[in-house]
């Protein structure tokens, strides 16, 4: 079965809530729209307060040329613009909605049915997916849009559909791609369309044989799209490695995908695009995942951007006893929340509870230099060495040694027998390292 | 409401720890010590407890009195040492100097450099070299399996195969003739021959390494490398002239080769970091050991072999990185 070559690990999958339907959570009370919700230049307010908003309604604008626009996920009025910390703990400029009723803008198609026949030019589409704020929803928040504008010189002749879901607990795409298939397959289809090219591949992992049934017979009826199951492994969500998975090709390093002639999207984007072309809605709802071994119903939810986590704890129950942290995101990329006051952004896929047992981290112990970090990297990477370059500076000898290659993906801190928190020091030394070169760049 | 935990991601880790892999490698052991205990008798057991026991107190003193941290004897490195070191001496060796041998095992090849992980020689074969070196003839006089083994003093003493052949090849004997001198294959195998206790018997360490591999702690890379310089290079000579050099199998079976190859060449902390460096690392072993064993002064190479390969580990790493994803081809 295919799979990415290098390194790679198994974590527990703690899949809880493969099973769940997608519940639609109630609208909230209040909304917490956080004004830059994607990977790029700020988006630029819209409305401000007391203003009267539909749903749908344009929030900010992306001008720059990657950025995204935001829409209201609420109808009601503007009640203030302040600053919230968001999931990455830091204050953020956020719109606060008083929500009343649901009152929709009258340019979105509420119907149920399902569009199937793409009138749109791949320039309309482009402009659409532009208009209506779609980001990646893998979790990057990368603008969509901007991945299909090839540049100058390039050429993509494959559109990779990225529905692994390599990280434990989360299920959120593997509930949308069985309940909102066809949909998503148009999505693709709109998506080559707007790419110009004529294959599509579907990566999925293994442990989804319900979804790779499903879509290997729904496949059938669209031309050009194809499903692949692969090896569970991971981090086989990364694009570079799913690329590899799939096609067996390798992005250079420090480019993008489109160098080897690939533009990666996930399976959540595939449905927003489809949405937004078809039935001309901005994205401003996502399925989100709440789960954790101590939640007494892990649940899939499609929720409203701007619901404030809080709530999204209560629809499960509440929040446990024993908690000990809220991570948005899966284990092992997501990010450790600081407060509940937080609210949902396009990028959250998931909220994971964790018990104050399973919160806690393992005693550090010396490097034994089992080589155990060396051989699970999937980028080829030496994670002891650049963590100790990192941990005293030597950022000049991390650069030599490709640390901003790292991906983040964390299989060397899991993997570590003596517990070393090998991708903190990484970390801070990307940061150093980046801020190195920015500093040799600009004399 | 109560306080929440905040770090980096990842926020799970693998359930793999320092002391379960040191279990493992304790695991490994059982069966070539089970194989010393009826070979050697009580000499065999008197030698390990006494070598695990003052391996122990060594790194809680020093720890304690010296470095004065947390007590690391908990994650049973020292106990490995410890056995290791036993495995590396002959079976009458005297109390004294086991415990000679220890103390240089844990405190110099060990805690002078920080503790586990940080040494970069394997402790153990550290220790025996040292004791090799200082006492000759007591770490020379080889118990006979079985016979020793009924008695418990005096033990009646022999040469090990490969000192017999060393001897005799050094005197123009044929190897022919000297094959008949020496135990069956199949005992050497078993272990049935004059050795260190825990050298002799091939195919229990070959056991408890399926074991290591099985369970992930080692990985194949520098057994094979190991293994196959071995055979390559003394298969060159046996074929060059069979009556002038032992062929591959006895090289393999006999000493410490076993031992070597899934104990001491794979150590995590002396050993490369990458697939590439234990290849390197393994295949630099096996031909030192050829050229000890043939060449050389003693009539074994194995414990100078992988100690010499250790003091070239920074540098294989340094050397030999792993591929990296992506590498743009300069």
């Amino acid at each position: 079965m295919k799979t990415f070559r290098i390194g790679g690990v198994h974590p527990p999958e703690s899949k809880l809530s493969e099973k769940e339907k997608i519940k639609i959570l109630s609208i909230p009370q209040k909304a917490f729209i956080t004004v830059t919700q994607h990977m790029g230049a700020p988006s630029v307010l819209n409305v401000k307060r007391g203003d009267k908003i539909k749903v749908g309604t344009l929030l900010a604008k992306g001008e720059a040329f990657i950025s995204a626009n935001l829409h209201s996920s609420v109808s009601g009025k503007v009640a203030k613009i302040d600053n919230i910390p968001d999931a990455s703990g830091y204050k953020k400029p956020t719109i606060v909605i008083d929500v009343e009723g649901d009152e929709w803008e009258e340019s979105i198609d509420c119907s149920s049915d399902i569009k199937k026949e793409i009138t749109a030019s791949p320039e309309e589409i482009i402009q659409k997916m532009k208009d209506l704020g779609i980001v990646g929803l893998g979790g990057a928040t990368f603008p969509s849009h901007v991945k299909l504008m090839v540049p100058k010189g390039k050429k993509a002749d494959i559109l990779i559909i990225n529905g692994v879901e390599c990280e434990p607990y989360l299920t959120s795409d593997h509930r949308l791609m069985l309940e909102k298939t066809e949909e998503m397959l148009i999505g693709i289809q709109i998506l080559k369309k707007g790419l110009q090219v004529e294959r599509a591949l579907i990566g999925v992992e293994n442990n989804k044989p319900d979804v790779i049934e499903h879509l290997k017979k729904m496949t059938k009826n669209f031309p050009g799209i194809e499903v692949h199951a692969l090896k569970v492994k991971y981090p086989q969500g990364a694009e570079k490695q799913l690329i590899k998975a799939l096609i067996n090709r390798e992005v250079p390093s420090g480019k993008l995908p489109i160098e080897v002639g690939v533009v990666v999207n996930n399976a959540g984007t595939a449905f927003a695009v489809y949405e937004a072309v078809q039935k001309n809605k901005p994205l401003f709802e996502r399925v989100v995942t709440v789960t954790g071994k101590s939640v007494k119903n892990p649940s899939n939810f499609l929720v409203r951007i701007g619901t404030p986590i809080s709530e999204l704890i209560e629809a499960v129950g509440g929040l446990p006893e024993d908690t000990g942290k809220i991570i948005s995101g899966g284990p092992m990329m997501g990010k450790a929340l600081v407060s509940l006051e937080s609210s949902v952004a396009k990028g959250v896929s998931g909220i994971l509870i964790m018990n104050k047992k399973e919160a806690k981290r393992k005693a550090v112990l010396n490097c034994i230099r089992c080589g155990k970090c060396v051989s699970i990297c999937p980028m080829g990477l030496e994670p002891f060495l650049l963590a100790q370059y990192s941990e005293f500076g030597e950022f000049e000898s991390a650069e030599k040694e490709n640390i901003l290659d790292c991906v983040e993906c964390g299989s060397c801190q899991f993997t570590c027998p003596s517990g070393r928190p090998l991708l903190d020091y990484i970390r801070l030394g990307k940061a150093k390292t980046s801020e190195i070169i920015r500093n040799r760049n600009k004399k | 409401m109560n306080l929440l935990t905040i770090s980096g991601s990842p926020h799970i880790q693998d359930d793999q720890s320092v002391k379960k892999i040191m279990y493992n490698v304790i695991v490994a052991m059982i069966p070539a010590l089970l194989v010393s205990f009826y070979y050697f008798g009580y000499g065999a057991v008197k030698v390990t407890l006494i070598s695990v026991a003052s391996c122990l107190l060594f790194e809680y003193l020093i720890q304690r009195f010296l470095i004065k941290g947390k007590t690391s004897i908990n994650d049973c490195s020292a106990m490995i040492t410890g056995v290791l070191l036993a495995f590396n001496v002959p079976s009458n060796l005297p109390v004294w100097i086991i415990i000679i041998g220890a103390f240089v095992s844990i405190g110099i090849a060990k805690m002078s450099f920080g503790g586990l992980g940080k040494n970069p020689f394997n402790p153990a074969l550290v220790g025996r070299v040292f004791l090799l070196i200082s006492f000759p003839v007591q770490m020379t006089s080889w118990p006979k399996p079985i016979e020793s083994a009924r008695q418990l003093t005096d033990a009646v003493t022999g040469p090990t195969p490969l000192a017999v052949v060393k001897e005799g090849i050094n005197n123009g004997e044929a190897v022919s003739d000297l094959m008949t001198k020496i135990p069956t294959y199949v005992d050497m195998l078993l272990g049935n021959s004059g050795g260190s206790l825990g050298e002799v018997s091939a195919i229990t360490l070959i056991i408890g390494g399926i074991y290591l591999l099985f369970k992930k702690i080692i990985t194949w890379h520098t057994p094979v490398s190991f293994i196959g310089s071995v055979v390559i290079f003394s298969g060159i000579l046996w074929l060059v002239n069979p009556e002038q050099f032992v062929n591959p199998l006895f090289h393999l079976v006999t000493g410490g080769l076993m031992l070597g190859v899934f104990f001491m060449a794979t150590d995590m902390v002396t050993s490369p970091m990458s697939a590439k460096g234990m290849l390197i690392f393994g295949a630099g072993i096996g031909i030192l050991t050829i050229l000890i064993r043939v060449f050389g002064a003693y009539p074994e190479g194995v414990s100078f072999a992988i100690l010499i390969m250790n003091a070239f580990v920074p540098l294989i790493n340094k050397a030999f990185k792993p591929k990296r994803f992506g590498e743009v081809v300069k």
